[in-house]
């Protein structure tokens, strides 16, 4: 329990936080039924539940629906430009590995105009959330094809039906070099939604999280078959995975036990797009974290760094 | 040797200054040859300008006009601060890459030739014409051309000649040029002594066979005396070119962070800094794009202290949407352009000044922000600490324009003292005061503070939308307006706090004339030269050079009414009244032109032109004394 340590003993701790705190106040502008309020809500427990100071952590985003994310909490945020949060996000990291970052981001800003960052942030792994609420379609722009629109799919840029077959973000992701966390989630499952992203929030790495996420508005058809067959997934349980409760489990026929260090494995539930997979696909712990070089020389002195400029004004002088 | 056996001299000939140009293949050594020269002249106290001849690609085929690899090195017994006109002395390793500098104009009747004479008994038939009609043809405009056994000499000495010939052309040089042969034995030691004896010595070698080769053959022996004061000076000079100042500047401002991506010719400034960042608590993210690399710097400046991104024209355009961004949102950011030749891909090596208005201007929407123009090798190094002061101050990115002359002419200037309050403040987590929003403009000049992630009760959420003063989107009209304004007003705040510049040239600052020259930019070494040559033939014309482009710096319509004429001279494009088709209906300007006629309505004329080289004082008095006779007949 928060304040008791293991002798007991009650330490006193000036500020404790409350969902409140991680909440900007006032209206959430999201359309009624729309998945994302489950994923704010799950990012504010999670932040109540590690008692994370609110102006220690900073929520950054691009453009789309998801990407109205930071205007909902309460810490400091950073709403950028449409497929640009990572660069940005990684940059407040790189100099500030104190600063507890996250992502949110759409499947039109990650994957499509994203797509460079996206696997160059996963490339350099820094110590992050990235949630990709994935529904399928833009929205905020009114209904035109995302990477990942299934294929036949009506919009307003592709008024016959989208042509290509939807991207796998999943696959993709794992096959970046230093790739660290990949998980899969869908934002109508509260207690899995909240394992998820609280073991993403644990994982010291860049932490891929593609959340499957209703769109009421524009993308019925992209979710409401998972919706209303749950057999469509596999859950995947490990010890070393997410915590499922038994009640959770039992929505499910299909459950495998699925190791995280297990990158083939991990591949091959990534690529059945009959069986999506749910849950922790990939972990290593020991990748490299971009962050640990960047930072170096925090804290430096003004007095050593006057001997480093002297130093390297000697090696120009004659 | 040949039939042109030169007969010895004994005592060098005293001359003020002279222009040498080394060009070789690219990796036969030229440019190594020419620095390592250029800065044993320095240390006898001799002003030096260097100017890099460089290929645009890393291996082009040998024996081209587009392969020219070397050095151009201006030294004499007074400062320099421009590249001057044609080439005095010419050491060349084949005959074809000193075409390319023949159609640049850099060479002129009289120019001595040092010609490698190896080509004229190549094995291959066409080499050896090639070599002959070049020679020929040379010699017929006015070349003094000696063929020289350069590689024969080598090769007594190494085997493969290939590497080291430059070595033997320092010593040749060193002779020619009455140097210190000990401080070239010495910088040989230094350059490879990491290699050990087994390297250091044949390179010794080869120069002191180079040395004793021109005192031997050679009837070409000069004295370029030191300037005065040189003595003092050098007790406190540093030798850089304009790229390293500028990664100089960068640690002396206690920036922490370069976000970059690879980009000629403003690379090799983050190379730089990459090798010693570390050393004052720095370091250099090799971004995956320009967007990114601006991105990550930007992140960077808004979670703690502002950091910097150096690009170039083609980078600079991908990063505008992210200026936008930074102007809009008011996030601290310094931003180098090293301007080359464009539009487009254009002439990466090249100098131009075209990207004035693109920084000025290129963002879609109103995106007023600060715009600095280093002229100097030394600015390019201050400029960048004052750059990172005003990004705090106004809480804006601000724009450092320097270019490929500079990026990579080489000068030696005055070691400046370090002080630490260039360096910027740690990064405060003190508690802010609630009750103070995220933007507390100042309604007059519509400066704020910003709050920092880390500081409790300053939580605010930044974004590229219309915002509230507490950064709130804002779709109100009234606010769009009213942020628009505050924005604007910072830069005139700015100005209010800036003096009028100095008019060059003249004998007093309210000097009266015939014309006056604006300019801004690297071409200030070669302006100034051709107005003080102008001056003494008595012409009343001065010049004046512009570092703040936006704000413009107060006085210059005081300034621009006391001269009959006033034109700006630039390295961009305008078009030549004269030229089909244009009229001056449709003629467009120069770029600083283009911003002075549109700010103070006033007639300024332009002269411009991109060639991609520096400007030179000849072709500057040649203009001038046109347009000066023009004003005169008006």
């Amino acid at each position: 329990m928060f304040g008791i340590k293991a002798d007991w003993s009650l330490e006193v701790f000036e500020r404790y936080f409350t969902l409140d705190d991680y909440s900007a106040g006032g209206d959430v502008r999201w359309c009624s039924g729309c998945g994302d309020f489950s994923i704010l809500n799950t990012v504010h427990r999670v932040l109540r539940d590690a008692q994370v100071p609110p102006e220690k952590s900073v929520a950054v985003s691009g453009i789309g629906c998801s990407s109205r994310m930071p205007h909902y909490m309460g810490t400091y945020g950073f709403h950028g430009l449409h497929g640009r949060a990572l660069p940005i996000a990684s940059g407040i990291k790189s100099r500030r590995p104190d600063l507890d970052v996250w992502v949110a981001t759409g499947d039109g800003d990650c994957f499509s105009i994203g797509a460079g960052p996206w696997l160059h942030a996963l490339h350099q792994n820094m110590d992050m959330v990235v949630l990709v609420f994935d529904n399928g379609i833009y929205g905020l722009t009114k209904k035109q094809t995302s990477p990942t629109t299934q294929q036949g799919t009506k919009t307003n840029t592709h008024p016959r039906g989208s042509i290509l077959p939807p991207l796998n973000p999943l696959t993709i992701t794992l096959g970046i070099t230093n790739v660290s966390f990949v998980a899969q989630v869908v934002d109508w499952n509260p207690p899995l939604l909240y394992e998820t992203i609280k073991a993403a929030h644990e994982h010291r790495g860049l932490s891929f999280v593609r959340v499957l996420q209703r769109c009421p508005v524009f993308s019925q058809e992209f979710t409401k078959p998972m919706q209303e067959n749950p057999d469509k997934f596999v859950l995947l349980e490990h010890s070393e995975g997410i915590n499922i409760d038994d009640n959770v489990k039992r929505l499910f026929s299909n459950v495998v036990e699925h190791d995280p260090s297990d990158w083939l494995g991990a591949m091959k539930y990534a690529k059945d797009e009959e069986n999506m997979p749910l849950g922790i696909l990939f972990k290593d712990p020991d990748a490299i974290v971009y962050e640990d070089h960047s930072s170096v020389g925090l804290g430096m002195t003004n007095e050593e760094k006057v001997a480093g400029l002297n130093a390297a004004f000697d090696k120009f002088s004659i | 040797m040949n039939d042109q056996v030169i007969k010895p001299t004994e005592k060098p000939q005293q001359i003020a200054e002279h222009i040498v140009e080394i060009v070789s293949d690219s990796g036969e050594g030229a440019q190594k040859c020419g620095q390592t020269f250029a800065g044993i002249c320095g240390k006898m106290g001799n002003g030096i300008w260097t100017v890099e001849i460089i290929p645009a690609e890393i291996q082009p085929p040998a024996r081209t006009p587009a392969g020219g690899s070397g050095n151009r090195i201006r030294m004499g017994s007074k400062i320099m601060t421009n590249m001057g006109d044609e080439a005095d002395l010419v050491v060349g390793f084949n005959e074809q890459v000193l075409y390319a500098r023949i159609a640049n104009g850099a060479y002129k009747e009289g120019t001595i030739v040092l010609l490698e004479n190896k080509w004229a008994s190549d094995p291959q038939e066409n080499i050896r014409e090639e070599y002959a009609s070049a020679v020929a043809e040379f010699r017929k405009n006015g070349l003094i051309v000696h063929e020289l056994p350069l590689e024969e000499e080598c090769l007594k000495i190494v085997s493969n000649a290939r590497k080291g010939k430059n070595m033997f052309v320092l010593g040749m040089l060193c002779r020619i040029y009455n140097r210190n042969a000990e401080l070239g034995l010495n910088e040989i030691h230094n350059t490879f002594k990491h290699k050990g004896d087994k390297i250091v010595k044949p390179n010794q070698d080869l120069f002191n066979a180079g040395y004793q080769f021109a005192k031997e053959n050679l009837e070409y022996f000069y004295n370029i005396p030191a300037y005065e004061g040189a003595e003092d000076v050098l007790k406190n000079v540093i030798i850089t070119n304009g790229n390293t100042s500028l990664g100089l500047g960068v640690m002396a401002a206690g920036m922490e962070m370069i976000s970059m991506y690879p980009i000629t010719p403003a690379t090799s400034a983050s190379h730089y800094v990459a090798d010693v960042f570390h050393n004052v608590g720095g370091f250099v993210h090799q971004a995956e794009d320009e967007i990114a690399a601006i991105g990550f710097a930007i992140g960077a400046s808004y979670a703690g202290k502002t950091a910097c991104t150096i690009t170039s024209g083609p980078g600079m355009a991908l990063k505008t949407e992210m200026i936008g961004l930074a102007v809009m949102a008011e996030i601290p950011l310094v931003i180098v352009d090293v301007q080359r030749g464009g539009p487009s891909t254009g002439l990466p090596t090249k100098v131009e000044q075209s990207d004035l208005l693109a920084s000025l201007y290129g963002e879609p929407g109103d995106a007023p922000k600060i715009v600095l123009a280093a002229a100097t090798i030394p600015e390019c190094f201050e400029f960048v600490i004052m750059a990172r002061k005003l990004a705090e101050e106004f809480r804006t990115p601000v724009i450092l324009l320097t270019d490929a002359n500079l990026a990579t002419g080489v000068q030696p200037w005055i070691r400046p003292e370090i002080q630490e309050e260039w360096f910027s403040a740690p990064v405060d987590q003190s508690p802010w005061n609630k009750d103070i929003p995220a933007y507390d403009w100042d309604e007059k000049t519509g400066l704020s503070q910003r709050p920092i992630p880390g500081q409790p009760d300053g939580m605010y959420v930044l974004t590229g939308l219309s915002h509230t003063e507490r950064s709130k989107v804002s779709y109100n009209s009234e606010t769009n307006q009213i942020t628009s304004e505050h924005r604007s007003r910072k830069i005139a705040a700015l100005q209010s706090t800036l003096k009028p510049p100095i008019v060059h040239g003249v004998d007093s600052q309210e000097d009266e004339g015939d014309l006056l020259v604006v300019a801004w930019g690297s071409t200030i070494g070669a302006i100034e030269e051709a107005i003080d040559v102008l001056r003494e033939q008595g012409n009343k014309i001065a010049s004046l050079h512009l570092r703040f482009m936006s704000p413009l710096e107060p006085g210059l319509p005081e300034i621009f009414s006391r001269y009959k004429k006033v034109m700006t001279i630039e390295i961009n494009y305008s078009d030549d009244l004269n030229a089909p088709m244009i009229t001056s209906e449709n003629r467009r300007y120069a770029q600083l032109a283009n911003v002075l006629r549109a700010q103070f309505a006033i007639d300024i004329d332009c002269w411009s032109v991109v060639y991609g080289h520096p400007l030179q004082p000849g072709m500057l008095i040649e203009e001038l004394t046109k347009r000066l006779d023009a004003v005169n007949v008006n």
